[in-house]
């Protein structure tokens, strides 16, 4: 069944407080943080930022209490422009890319937690291996049975490309997945919309000649169907991006092939 | 006669094993009921306000009869494929699951059988 309670050493207790002295524009950020090493409970620590030192994002402010303050805070960062999709973390509630949300969006206190219901690595790295899995199970590459043509690539129309669209832009930071309920409960069978996005990616794609079996592949109860377009994917994809939209057009494709 | 292996077979009545045909059959039966019950309180208001002989001559018009045998097959066939939903969602031991999604199937089943026994009876006896 599903578990509503948090086992004993997961309760969150209150952490340090680090002051920014002598600082007059302050922000408070409240950080959670966990080492498996230390066999303590996870707790939360509060940084106060100096933000006339500090730069516009939430990647920044992070990035300063691991430069000069903290160092043993543990995140994955790498492009801060929003195309690597590794800084993915849950944000005062909301699952976003801490590199392109500006610390001037929020009000108040900004308070910072790995992605939601995944095994914690340490602090906010959350444990990306099944989803991973996940997206190779879809076979995320072009898959064609004719013979390729021998002076050009496998070339496609501008609208055939333009399907493309909204869906190729995806990072895969699983912002969508990890705040969909279908996934928290069933993540061991059902895709989530990351992965169904992607599915439908190749799906779309005119040059793919293997929508047979990609097609037979999520056809089933568990892999597509736990979508019940809750639709927190779509709000709070960081990309802009609609995977309930995708996910209703696999479904889609299957009632027209299979019942009408 | 094996009776476990046919009390099984009922239980699976509702089932389909395809997800793509439980998604459909559930919108399918979903957009059947909009006019089926807008039709349901017609009857309701009927069978509540006027006398029983006038209420079962009006439900014995071959419409009215249509109407609500494919009413009770629907909301059935419905309630059973949603609950399965919910039971998937949220019971994740498979036998366990599997048990509850069998008795409601079988649940659901007897409360249409009865229901349309009832309106065959009912019909019948005027």
């Amino acid at each position: 069944m599903v578990e509503f309670t948090l086992p004993k050493n997961s309760v969150i207790k209150k952490g340090k407080t680090y002051k920014a002295e002598g600082a007059t524009n302050i922000r408070h950020f409240e950080v959670y943080r966990w080492d498996p090493d230390s066999g303590e409970n996870p707790r939360i620590d509060t940084y106060e930022i100096d933000m006339d030192q500090c730069g516009p994002m939430v990647l920044d402010a992070i990035l300063k209490i691991k430069n000069e303050i903290d160092s043993s805070l543990t995140f994955r960062r790498s492009c801060r422009e929003g195309v690597c999709g590794s800084c993915a973390m849950n944000i005062n509630g909301k699952n976003t890319l801490a590199c392109t949300k500006a610390i001037s969006d929020y009000k108040g206190t900004v308070k910072i937690f790995p992605l939601p219901h995944m095994s914690v690595v340490k602090d906010l790295v959350a444990d990306m291996t099944h989803f991973f899995e996940q997206y190779t199970s879809i076979k995320p590459w072009l898959t064609t049975e004719s013979e390729a043509p021998a002076e050009t690539e496998r070339l496609q129309t501008r609208d055939e490309r333009a399907k493309l669209d909204g869906l190729y832009e995806c990072v895969l930071c699983a912002c969508c997945s990890t705040s969909c309920p279908s996934y928290w409960w069933n993540s061991d069978k059902y895709l989530g919309p990351a992965i169904l996005l992607q599915a439908y990616r190749w799906l779309a794609d005119s040059r793919d000649e293997n929508d047979k079996e990609r097609l037979d592949e999520l056809d089933e109860s568990f892999k597509l169907y736990r979508c019940h377009t809750i639709m927190n994917c779509t709000d709070t994809c960081p990309k802009g991006l609609n995977p309930a939209k995708a996910i209703a057009e696999i479904k889609k494709l299957l009632v027209e092939r299979d019942h009408l | 006669m094996d009776y476990k292996a046919t009390l099984e077979k009922a239980a699976d009545f509702f089932s389909v094993h395809s997800g793509s045909g439980h998604f459909w059959y559930q919108r399918v039966t979903a957009v059947a009921l909009v006019p089926l019950s807008i039709w349901l309180i017609v009857l309701l208001n009927k069978a509540l306000n006027a006398p029983y002989a006038d209420t079962v001559d009006w439900l014995s018009s071959p419409l009215n009869t249509l109407a609500i045998i494919t009413w009770t097959v629907a909301v059935v066939y419905h309630a059973a494929l949603g609950v399965q939903v919910v039971i998937e969602d949220y019971v994740s031991t498979i036998p366990v699951r599997n048990l509850a999604i069998r008795a409601t199937n079988l649940i659901f089943l007897v409360l249409g059988v009865a229901a349309l026994l009832a309106i065959i009876i009912i019909l019948l006896a005027r």
